[in-house]
C-alpha cells in the first residue's frame, strides 16, 4: 500500500520505537489527523475482529486433540442458544443449559478437587489456538500433585461465572476456567484465566476470582501463565480463599529480562 | 401515587424507583435487567410523571433502602438542606427548565451541589435531550489540581494511557514518549496494568515517577491497580500520586469491587500523607460505567444510569482529581450500539459535572459492540463541545493490552483544533518550551525528535 506518498505527510522521527510494542505509534500526521495508510489500517484491523467474535470454534476438534494428549473431555452448553443471545444475556451465559445438566448428571460424579474448564468466550480463536497447548502443561501438573479431576468441561456460550456451577457439581475446592477474551485489533486470539477457589454458583463474585490475562503469540507466554496460576492455587490452599485479597507476587522473569531496555531512563 | 393517562392507556408506577426506569432512554442493560419500559409510550408516560415529581420527593423515598445501603446512607446523610434551598420548590421538570435558564450561573451551580442527591441530577437528565445534556454540563466549572490545573475553561486535558499487554517497561516508555511528543498526558500517564502482581505495580510505579522527574513533567502519575494493592505499595514507599479505583453506585455492587467507603478512606488518607500534589491535593482517581452494578447482579432493582450516577456520590466524597465513565469497555449486553454509547457518555458527563466531578469520558467501544470510529468521533465532539474534562489518549485509538479501541493522540488534536479547546495551562507551557507545540499549541513540524528526548532517541539508532 502506498497511499501516503504525499509531501503533506509528516512522518515521526521516533519510527525505531516501533520495535519494544504492537501498539500503534508513530503513525505520522497530515496536519495533525492519522494518514490515509494508518487510518485505512484500523478499518481493516476492526473489519477482521468484528470477524473473529463470530466464527464458532470446533469444540469436536478440539476434543480430539485433548484426547490425543490422553485426557477426556464432554462438552456442555449454556443457556445462550446462540451468539446473539450470548453477546446480550450474560445471565444466560452464566447458567447450563438443561441437557448439559443431564450429561453431568448421566456420567457419575466422582467427587473431584478441581475441575478445568473451557469456553469459548468472545474470541474462538484464542481457544483455539491457546487452550490445548496451555492444558497440555497444566493437566500433567495437577494430576501429578494428586489432585483429582473429572473430564474436561468444554463449554458452548459460556461466561467466566458458569465454572462455579460445574465446580459445585464436582465439591471441587478448585475452579480453572480458559476462556476467550474480547477480541482486540491487535490480538484477537487472547485467552483468559479465572481462577476460583470454593466456587459457589451464583455466590462467588468477581471479586472472589483471580485473572490471569492476555495470554496469547505477544502476551504472557504458556510457561509465565502457568508458573501464575500455580501460585494462586498454591496460595489459595494455604489462605483458604481465593480473589481480591490473594495477591500475585510471583517475581515476573519476562520483566526483568526487559528491564534494562527501558530507553527513556538509561 | 405516580400515575398518568395518555389516550386511553393508564400507566401506574408503582414506586419512584420502578419510574425512573422506566423513564430511562432505551439500553440494552435496562432490558436485560428486566426494569426497563416495555414499548415507546409506556416510556414517555413516564417522563411525564418524573417531570411533575418534587425535588424534595427523592429526599422521602430512597431507591435502595437506608438501612441495606452504605451508598444510600452516604448520600442521605451528606445531603446539605441549606445548598437544597434555591432549588427545593422544583419538580424534576422544573429543575430541567432552570438548568437551561440564565439562572443556572457556573456560581449558582457550584452553590447547589452539596444540595443534589445522584438521583434528582439522573432523574433529570432522563428528560433531556443531547443538545440539552450539553448546554447545561458546559456551565458547570469543576477545577482540580495536583501538579497541574485541570478543568479550565477551554481546556481539554488527557490521559496518556501507555498500556502494554506484558507490562514490558521499553514497551510502556515507547508508547509513553509517542503520548507526549503528540502532547498528550496532562491530566494523568495512567497505565492499566497487565497483571495483578505487586512487583509489577511497584516497577511502573516508580518507572512513571523517574521519567517524570527526569523530564520534569507537570503531571501525575496512575498505576491502575486495586485499591488494595495500591496500599500495599504505599505501604512498601513506592511514589504513588493518585490513588486508582473502580467505584459502582450500590453497596454490593462495590462489594464484588472488594471495596467499601472505609478502605476508600483508608487509601484517600494513605494517598494525602504523601504529600506529592505540588498545585493541590486532589489525589484519587475514580472509573465508573453503566451496567457495572448489573454486570455483578447487584443494580437493587434500578437502572443502570441511576446506578451510574449513584457511584458519582461515592466519587465526590474523596475529592478526586479525575473521574471517568469508560462508556463503551463493559460491551453490548450494557449499551447495545454506538448511539446508546453516544448518549450514556454525555448523559454521565453532565451527572457527574452536576455532581460536582471532574468528569472524563473514555470515549470507546468493544469489537462485539455496534459501533465504530464514526460514532466515537460523534461522541468526542459532543463530548468536548460540552467542556468534558479529559480523554484518553492511546496510541493509534487501539489498546492492545485491554483489547478495546480508545481516542488516540491524533483524535485529542483534533478535537482541540475543531473547538479552539488547550491542555492545561501548565503543560502547555511545558509543550512549547520544549517545541513539542507551537505558540498556537500545533505540533511542531521538525525533522528530528525535540532536544528534550533526542538522547534518549540517539542511542536506540541501529538498534533494531
Amino acid at each position: 500500500m502506498s497511499k501516503d506518498d504525499r509531501s503533506e505527510i509528516a512522518q515521526d522521527p521516533w519510527s525505531n520505537l516501533t520495535q519494544f510494542t504492537s501498539a500503534r505509534i508513530a503513525l505520522g500526521r497530515t496536519g495533525m489527523s492519522l494518514p490515509t495508510r494508518a487510518c485505512l489500517e484500523l478499518q481493516l484491523a476492526h473489519a477482521l475482529a468484528r470477524d473473529a467474535v463470530h466464527i464458532p470454534l470446533d469444540f469436536a476438534g478440539l476434543a480430539q486433540r485433548l484426547n490425543r494428549l490422553g485426557y477426556q473431555s464432554q462438552t456442555l452448553q449454556s443457556q445462550a442458544e446462540n451468539q446473539t443471545v450470548y453477546l446480550q444475556r450474560p445471565d444466560l451465559g452464566r447458567l447450563l443449559s438443561a441437557s448439559a445438566l443431564d450429561c453431568l448428571l448421566r456420567t457419575a460424579p466422582i467427587p473431584a478437587d478441581a475441575v478445568v474448564v473451557v469456553a469459548d468466550g468472545l474470541s474462538s480463536k484464542a481457544i483455539e489456538n491457546h487452550a490445548e497447548p496451555f492444558l497440555s502443561l497444566l493437566l500433567p501438573h495437577l494430576e501429578a500433585n494428586g489432585y483429582k479431576l473429572p473430564p474436561v468441561c468444554l463449554v458452548k456460550h459460556g461466561r467466566v461465572a458458569i465454572g462455579d456451577a460445574i465446580a459445585e457439581f464436582y465439591k471441587a475446592r478448585l475452579c480453572i476456567i480458559l476462556i476467550g477474551e474480547r477480541p482486540g485489533l491487535s490480538s484477537p486470539d487472547s485467552m483468559g484465566i479465572y481462577y476460583t477457589y470454593q466456587a459457589k454458583s451464583g455466590i462467588s463474585t468477581d471479586a472472589d476470582r483471580n485473572c490471569i490475562s492476555n495470554i496469547h503469540g505477544n502476551g504472557l507466554g504458556y510457561g509465565q501463565a502457568l508458573k501464575k496460576l500455580l501460585f494462586l492455587i498454591n496460595a489459595s490452599e494455604k489462605l483458604g480463599f481465593s480473589g481480591v485479597n490473594l495477591k500475585d507476587e510471583t517475581t515476573d522473569t519476562a520483566l526483568e529480562n526487559q528491564q534494562q531496555a527501558n530507553f527513556l531512563l538509561d | 401515587m405516580y400515575k398518568t393517562h395518555l389516550g386511553h392507556q393508564s400507566y401506574d408506577f408503582k414506586t419512584l424507583r420502578n419510574l425512573m426506569a422506566k423513564a430511562s432512554p432505551p439500553r440494552s442493560g435496562d432490558y436485560l435487567a428486566g426494569v426497563a419500559a416495555g414499548n415507546n409510550l409506556e416510556r414517555v408516560a413516564a417522563q411525564w410523571v418524573l417531570a411533575d415529581v418534587p425535588l424534595k420527593q427523592f429526599l422521602n423515598e430512597a431507591l435502595v433502602p437506608y438501612e441495606l445501603d452504605e451508598v444510600t446512607r452516604l448520600i442521605i446523610d451528606g445531603h446539605d438542606s441549606g445548598a437544597f434551598e434555591t432549588i427545593s420548590h422544583l419538580t424534576v421538570g422544573d429543575f430541567r427548565n432552570w438548568l437551561l435558564s440564565e439562572h443556572a450561573t457556573a456560581e449558582t451551580l457550584t452553590a447547589i451541589v452539596p444540595g443534589l442527591m445522584p438521583e434528582m441530577v439522573a432523574a433529570v437528565s432522563k428528560i433531556m435531550r443531547i443538545q440539552d445534556l450539553i448546554l447545561a454540563a458546559k456551565k458547570c466549572r469543576v477545577i482540580t489540581r495536583f501538579r497541574g490545573t485541570i478543568g479550565l475553561e477551554n481546556r481539554l486535558s488527557t490521559r496518556l494511557q501507555p498500556n502494554h499487554p506484558t507490562d514490558n517497561p521499553a514497551g510502556v516508555a515507547a508508547s509513553l514518549l509517542d503520548g507526549l511528543l503528540y502532547g498528550c498526558g496532562d491530566a494523568v500517564i495512567g497505565i492499566n496494568p497487565a497483571s495483578d502482581n505487586l512487583e509489577a505495580t511497584l516497577r511502573l510505579l516508580h518507572m512513571l515517577d523517574d521519567v517524570i522527574e527526569r523530564y520534569q513533567i507537570p503531571t501525575q502519575s496512575c498505576v491502575l491497580a486495586h485499591v488494595t494493592m495500591t496500599l500495599k505499595a504505599i505501604g512498601q514507599g513506592a511514589p504513588v500520586d493518585l490513588v486508582f479505583q473502580s467505584i459502582a453506585g450500590t453497596q454490593k455492587a462495590n462489594d464484588s469491587f472488594g471495596i467499601n467507603l472505609n478502605l476508600l478512606n483508608e487509601a484517600h488518607h494513605a494517598a494525602l500523607d504523601l504529600k506529592r500534589g505540588t498545585l493541590g491535593g486532589n489525589c484519587m482517581y475514580f472509573e465508573t460505567g453503566q451496567g457495572s452494578a448489573l454486570s455483578a447482579n447487584a443494580h437493587e432493582g434500578l437502572d443502570q444510569q441511576t446506578c451510574e450516577v449513584r457511584a458519582y456520590a461515592v466519587a465526590r466524597k474523596f475529592k478526586p482529581l479525575l473521574v471517568n465513565t469508560v462508556v463503551g469497555f463493559i460491551g453490548p449486553e450494557y449499551l447495545y450500539d454506538g448511539k446508546q454509547i453516544i448518549r450514556a457518555g454525555l448523559e454521565d458527563h453532565f451527572c457527574g459535572k452536576l455532581l460536582g466531578l471532574p468528569m472524563g469520558c473514555d470515549v470507546c467501544y468493544t469489537n462485539h459492540a455496534e459501533a465504530d470510529q464514526d460514532d466515537m468521533d460523534m461522541l468526542l465532539t459532543a463530548f468536548a463541545a460540552a467542556g468534558g474534562t479529559f480523554i484518553m489518549g492511546v496510541p493509534g485509538a487501539d489498546d492492545v493490552m485491554l483489547n478495546y479501541q480508545s481516542t488516540s493522540f491524533h483524535d485529542a488534536l483534533y478535537v482541540r483544533q475543531v473547538l479552539g479547546l488547550r491542555p492545561a495551562p501548565e503543560f502547555e507551557q511545558w509543550l512549547q518550551q520544549h517545541h513539542i507545540f507551537n505558540a498556537d499549541n500545533q505540533l511542531l513540524q521538525q525533522p528530528e525528535a525535540p532536544a528534550l528526548f533526542k538522547a534518549s532517541l540517539q542511542k536506540l539508532i541501529g538498534i533494531r
